[in-house]
């Protein structure tokens, strides 16, 4: 029973990694860009809802409102300025300029704020609950529901580059910028608004990283990035579906390791990424040549 | 038929193949006083200047092998910080065992080369972005496992053994003269490494991986080959550092902030040249030592001067001076003369090195 209940709760975190790794995913598909800045901008997202809960006293859940439109308009200004600059140069100076801001975000909120840990309290007490499934099984709403919104976002962002006018406009420029340019496409915009919609989602995977543990200015590269990575590595490169489920994996294999020594969760979801990079380089769910 | 046999007998009088524009025979003699000069500056300045010293010093090696990695094998690794640490728990578990830290250095930084070659092939599958953060997970797992062990102090570290018989003084000059020894094997090797074959491949390589695979170029060796020679230096550093430090702590050993230190300090001074790392060591400890008070501050500064160096000029400091001054205190390339001319005006082209 317990091993069941493991498998539960991993696939429960397993959401809030997939949520993680949305945005980092999106940017890798449309621009090509690895963004090494990815997890310390989603705790730049946690910071921003602390502050924008301080001012208008809306509440933790609904902050998102407020939060993800912040994040969206950095996103935009971050790629029409740094992040084509430095894609105009090379891929190379992506991952610099990438790294240098990863450092530097940090390191600003060490310097202005402070190293200290914060989380963004839940005082409804229906998302604090949980309910049970059997004796043993515990279900807390609040994972529940960051499962949910995770898959909601992935199903969301498939069908809009499937099935949207828009998303087919992403497609054309992430397949090929200089025939979509000749067909009248901005792509320099068209890029904007895919990092508009990632650094949104790292926007929303900061507030429900504060809202289900904590976050520091550490947070962003310790953990938030590196258990991004792992999830889209296990799931496969460029698959959204392979996101969710790299996710998961990711989630079970750090509960089934904690299970078996309490400290070593972490490690266990390490030691199957490793696994995956060894056996199966393309990802559980291939789609494609790796990047 | 004249013509072919003119132009021939032309390019056999009069075109020259040198290694530098100028002659580097003072180069070389003036960077043998530096390192006199240097070797015995335990016996000139203050303690406080040694230990400054020697920070510079692991510095300058963490950044020249990650030059080596980005700049000539283009390779962003982030992870570097995995064999600056594996570098000084070896130190550590020799030293436990009755060897002198000073002779264990070696010998572990040997051992990094060794463990570089499985991690490179865990890596090695990954291409820019997502060999840069698989590196990076691998520095985190290898911290983690090193973790488990209670005999190395679990996840507070443990203090280094076997110096205590040495005086402090004499510890002290001896740690600047390992410190110093590191830092310039490790810009001989990488010179020595980069004139000769490998040099060739890297900037073949660089120049066009497909043509230089086609012809012949073993591209997969040569990245291995600086993947290891980056994995001793930068285990050598990390024994001078636990050497420095008399202890070792996995996170601060294992911590990121190294790979930035070491990627400012070559970003700043120049990616892809030799005389880089040794310019932007010197802007980073001078920044570092005059901040020192401010907390972060110089990381901060440092991020945002290497971002706007990385796009606005991508060589670097060195970069400008070898623009201005055609100076090249390594030079790895060659400079092609045009018969007749021999003054200013007679290059035609380098070849290897960075393209001016």
């Amino acid at each position: 029973m317990d091993w069941v209940n493991d498998v539960i709760q991993g696939i429960l975190t397993g959401g809030l990694y997939a949520l993680f790794a949305c945005g980092l995913s999106l940017m890798f598909g449309v621009m090509k860009v690895v963004n090494l800045a990815h997890g310390d901008l989603a705790v730049v997202g946690g910071y921003v809802a602390l502050g924008v809960i301080a001012i208008t006293h809306v509440p933790v859940l609904w902050s998102f409102l407020i939060v993800v439109p912040i994040m969206a308009v950095l996103g935009y200004g971050l790629q029409r300025t740094l992040i084509q600059a430095a894609l105009d140069r090379s891929v190379l100076t992506t991952l610099l300029v990438t790294f240098g801001l990863s450092v530097v975000i940090e390191n600003a909120l060490l310097q202005f704020v402070n190293a200290d840990s914060h989380s963004l309290g839940v005082n409804n007490s229906i998302i604090t609950a949980s309910f049970s499934l059997g004796s043993q099984i515990q279900i807390a709403w609040l994972l529940l529901l960051i499962l949910v919104v995770a898959v909601v976002l992935l199903l969301g962002l498939q069908y809009f580059l499937s099935a949207s006018k828009y998303g087919r406009l992403i497609r054309a420029v992430a397949d090929d910028k200089e025939a979509a340019q000749l067909s009248g496409v901005d792509y320099r915009h068209v890029f904007g608004i895919a990092a508009a919609i990632a650094v949104g989602s790292v926007g929303l995977a900061g507030i429900a990283q504060g809202m289900y543990s904590q976050f520091a200015p550490t947070t962003g590269t310790d953990t938030i990035l590196l258990f991004a990575f792992a999830a889209v590595v296990i799931g496969g490169l460029g698959s959204l579906w392979g996101t969710l489920v790299g996710g998961v994996v990711l989630g079970v294999a750090q509960e089934i390791g904690s299970q078996i020594n309490a400290s070593d969760g972490f490690l266990a979801g390490y030691i199957v990424f490793l696994a995956v990079l060894i056996l199966r380089p393309q990802g559980l769910v291939a789609r494609g040549a790796q990047a | 038929m004249s013509v072919t046999t003119r132009t021939t007998a032309r390019s056999v009088e009069k075109y020259r193949v040198t290694r530098s524009r100028r002659n580097v025979a003072w180069t070389g003699l003036g960077a043998l006083v530096v390192v006199v000069v240097l070797a015995l500056f335990p016996y000139i300045v203050y303690s406080g200047t040694t230990t400054i010293m020697v920070q510079a010093f692991i510095i300058l090696t963490l950044a020249s092998m990650w030059n080596l990695l980005a700049g000539y094998a283009g390779l962003v690794s982030v992870g570097q910080q995995a064999f600056l640490g594996l570098g000084a728990y070896f130190v550590l578990i020799l030293a436990m065992h009755g060897t002198s830290p000073f002779a264990a250095l070696p010998v572990a930084a040997i051992g990094c080369g060794v463990a570089a070659v499985p991690l490179w092939w865990l890596v090695s599958r990954l291409r820019s972005g997502y060999f840069a953060i698989a590196t990076w997970v691998l520095a985190t797992t290898v911290m983690l496992v090193i973790e488990k062990f209670p005999s190395l102090g679990s996840g507070t570290g443990a203090p280094l053994p076997g110096l205590a018989a040495i005086s402090p003084t004499l510890l002290e000059a001896d740690t600047y003269w390992i410190g110093l020894a590191v830092s310039v094997l490790a810009l001989g090797a990488m010179y020595l490494l980069l004139r000769g074959r490998l040099g060739l491949v890297l900037t073949a390589i660089r120049d066009d991986e497909v043509a230089a695979r086609s012809s012949g170029a073993r591209v997969g060796l040569a990245r291995m080959l600086v993947f290891v020679v980056a994995g001793i230096g930068c285990g050598a550093a990390g024994g001078v550092y636990i050497i420095s430090q008399l202890a070792v702590q996995p996170s601060a050993a294992f911590n990121v902030q190294w790979t930035a230190e070491m990627a400012f300090a070559v970003i700043i001074g120049g990616l892809g040249t030799i005389e880089g790392p040794i310019l932007g060591t010197i802007v980073y400890m001078v920044l570092q030592q005059t901040l020192a008070s401010y907390n972060v501050w110089y990381l901060i500064i440092l991020g945002v001067v290497a971002m706007a160096v990385a796009i606005f000029a991508r060589r670097g400091l060195w970069g400008l001076v070898d623009e201005y001054l055609h100076l090249r205190l390594f030079p790895v390339g060659y400079w092609l003369w045009e018969p007749g001319s021999g003054g200013r005006r007679g290059l035609l082209r380098r070849r290897g090195g960075r393209p001016g």
